[in-house]
């Protein structure tokens, strides 16, 4: 504080000074560590620092059996655990060239879509709590616990459910499982138009976000800048479209893009995703064909030595899972690129220039997930 | 002794009269002091445990919740619970910090409320003080409480309470500004800054009928600047949980962080109580001019009950603005303030004192 005092009056006004964001802060959602250089309220520029929460997983995945592989990547990102889990296993299945039944697909793909809807709506929660709307919070989290509820029956977990596995899935559905699909969509539609009165409609959020952490779509593409937040910035890089998997090829849905490149864009795409979740879930809930659950798979899965390579979409972006084999039942090497790592790297580019606010808001509209990116 | 709920002057003449008679009348006033001192310590504690309470309950109604509901029949004691754990809570004392600033700060806030509400009126005859320029003492003694809060975050030593105390400080000044602006408009209109006179005034009508357009939109304007005076709502950018962890308040803990804690729900209270003093016609029943019965029928009720229940009214429409809206950045709090707000008021004195010269009021 003295040596401020002494200053001259111009080189205080040149004075920057530094916070640490995190690791412990309400709205870095985890334990990421954010070092702000500030001049006043104006971030400067910041620099962030990970590994907080970093376990190694990628390390972890080479002394384990590629069944076991899938429980780890529900901890990626735990907000698309399935998602996760279906990369890997999309991945063995092209390694061992199987075939998995056309049940197995159509289960797969309305469980990414709940996965992507509940994933979206604990977004929408926190980044209304993050703008200082705390009731969204609550709104959000009353209706994604309808989607746990419907885990909860089929895969026995709410949360981290490894419903996935090489060449199926771990069990059927449960008798209710359509009954409470239809059940939620018929409510989440209703209950999605006060997502928007709350919040999207709202004079003040409107201010706070429009405008805010504009992200062109040249730099979304050269940050790599993948998911909702590159859409939002009108570039199309959806996986679902450009190598559609599992049932994405055969069902009708639009890409969501919008072109402000402002966090309003990001939010928006995300709420109208939403939507698209819930409109492919309704093309496939009362189609799923009659079968078998899993494909007939070997007792221990040996992939045979070579390069593989698989890219889905999850919640947040471009998920991509890269195997090196030696032919024996353990990956040789594994790797994978997260969206939320990727996604971290343009904060500071975007937020220069912004208000400490304004920081906030752009970081939830990222859609940051802390172990996403440390791994 | 005549004890009437409907006035208490006699009652207080007769604790008056009776203290005089036993000893000389300078202990009598200092006995007097004591008592209304005492009286205002436990008013305090219980409005703001109460308004804690009612808060917890309204934001669990607005977001599908319960709220408490465990100590106490429907947890009406939860928040004394919390007040004891608080007073139980180690004080913890910063490095670096600046211990007497740092020590002084949750008083000078809690003292400013403190002292605002001793001039309210809380029914005929019920006030501590009863000046005769009432509401320029509370806008003079209410606006201390930004010194406080300066306080606690310049010497707390941490850089999130220094840029909460910095909002807080350009919040507090600029709303001061519409809150004192608004209440002018009013007292354009009834010509007195007597609080007991203003109420008195409101007999066959209160002013946000009486003074029509521009008495609601100062009622407006008021709400508005008095919910940002208080730190509140979509305006409690000086604690902004998301962004600044607590704010100026970050460092303090146990009964210190309570005291800030209740002298902002004291704020609320005395702001919704100006609010409906001034405006709502505080104690003073609901009349229409020319309806005797009716008017007879709403003297029935008491006035602390006009008081207490126009009061809650306000402070329910204030919990409600907390619970809906996003914060605003500090920017456009400004911006609100010093483009929107300030000149309409400006506008609305000049339309106020219009209306008042041609006599258009009721």
């Amino acid at each position: 504080m003295k040596e401020i005092i002494n200053l001259p009056v111009s080189k205080i006004e040149e004075e920057e000074y530094h916070i640490n964001m995190g690791p412990q802060h309400p709205s870095t959602h985890g334990v990421l560590r954010l070092l702000v250089s500030l001049q006043g309220e104006i971030v400067k520029s910041l620099k962030p620092h990970c590994g907080y929460i970093h376990r190694g997983i990628e390390k972890m995945c080479e002394k384990d059996t590629y069944p076991q592989v899938i429980h780890l990547t529900d901890r990626m990102d735990y907000l698309s655990a399935h998602i996760n889990n279906h990369a890997v296993c999309l991945l063995v299945e092209k390694a061992l060239e199987i075939e998995v039944p056309e049940r197995v697909k159509y289960i797969r793909t309305i469980m990414d879509e709940l996965t992507r809807i509940q994933s979206h709506q604990l977004w929408w929660s926190s980044f209304g709590m993050d703008l200082g709307g705390l009731t969204c919070f609550f709104y959000g989290l009353r209706d994604r616990e309808m989607i746990l509820d419907i885990w909860e029956e089929t895969t026995g977990s709410r949360f981290l459910q490894s419903y996935n596995c090489p060449g199926g899935v771990m069990r059927d559905i449960h008798p209710n499982f359509q009954k409470k699909v239809h059940a939620f969509i018929k409510t989440f539609k209703k209950k999605i138009k006060d997502y928007d009165r709350i919040l999207s409609g709202n004079v003040i959020f409107e201010n706070r976000s429009q405008g805010v952490g504009i992200l062109s779509k040249e730099d979304a593409i050269s940050y790599g800048v993948t998911g909702p937040s590159g859409r939002g910035s009108g570039w199309s890089c959806d996986i679902r479209k450009i190598e559609p998997y599992s049932m994405y090829g055969q069902v009708h849905f639009n890409e969501v893009l919008r072109y402000e490149c402002d966090t309003y864009s990001r939010y928006m795409v995300r709420m109208q995703e939403m939507h698209e979740s819930m409109n492919i879930i309704e093309q496939l809930i009362d189609n799923i064909p009659a079968g078998d659950h899993s494909a007939k798979m070997k007792a221990v899965i040996k992939l045979p030595a070579g390069e593989y390579f698989q890219r889905v979409e999850s919640a947040r972006g471009e998920l991509d899972v890269y195997v090196v084999s030696d032919g024996n039942k353990t990956p040789y090497r594994m790797k994978f690129r997260t969206p939320s790592f990727t996604n971290l790297g343009v904060l500071d580019h975007i937020s220069r220039g912004m208000k400490i606010a304004d920081l906030v808001a752009i970081g939830a509209s990222l859609d940051l997930v802390i172990p996403d990116i440390d791994r | 002794m005549t004890f009437n709920i409907y006035d208490f002057t006699s009652f207080n003449r007769w604790i008056d009269e009776g203290l005089n008679s036993i000893m000389s009348p300078t202990w009598a006033l200092i006995t007097e002091m004591a008592i209304i001192g005492i009286v205002f310590l436990l008013f305090y504690a219980v409005v703001g445990l109460f308004l804690v309470y009612a808060e917890r309950k309204v934001c669990a109604f607005m977001q599908n919740r319960v709220g408490p509901n465990r100590v106490g029949p429907y947890g009406i004691f939860q928040t004394i619970a919390d007040f004891i754990k608080l007073l139980m809570k180690e004080l913890v004392y910063i490095k670096d910090s600046d211990k007497l600033l740092f020590n002084i700060a949750p008083f000078i806030v809690i003292i400013a409320s403190f002292m605002a509400l001793s001039a309210v009126p809380f029914a005929k005859g019920l006030h501590a003080i009863d000046f005769d320029i009432g509401i320029l003492y509370v806008i003079a003694v209410s606006s201390l409480g930004v010194v406080g809060i300066l306080l606690a975050g310049w010497s707390s030593n941490n850089k999130y309470s220094l840029i909460g105390a910095m909002r807080s400080g350009a919040q507090i000044v600029s709303y001061e500004l519409s809150v004192g602006l608004s209440l002018l408009t009013i007292i354009v209109l009834a010509g007195t800054m007597q609080f007991s006179e203003i109420v008195e005034m409101q007999r066959n009508g209160w002013f946000i009928f009486k003074g029509h357009i521009p008495a609601i939109i100062a009622f407006i304007v008021f709400l508005i600047a008095s919910t940002a005076e208080t730190n509140r709502g979509p305006f409690d950018l000086a604690e902004a949980e998301s962004e600044l962890t607590a704010g100026f308040h970050t460092e303090y803990s146990g009964i210190k962080f309570a005291f800030f804690f209740l002298a902002e729900y004291m704020n609320m209270f005395l702001v919704a109580s100006i609010a409906a003093t001034v405006f709502w016609g505080g104690w003073m029943p609901f009349h229409v001019s020319g309806w005797a019965g009716f008017n007879t029928i709403m003297d029935y009720i008491p006035p602390l009950v006009w008081y207490f229940g126009k009061t809650a009214f306000i402070i329910w429409l204030m919990m409600l603005f907390k619970w809906t809206f996003p914060r605003l950045r500090i920017d456009q709090l400004l911006t609100l303030e010093w483009k929107y707000l300030l000149p309409i008021n400006l506008v609305n004195i000049l339309f106020m004192a219009f209306l008042v010269l041609m006599h258009w009021h009721f």
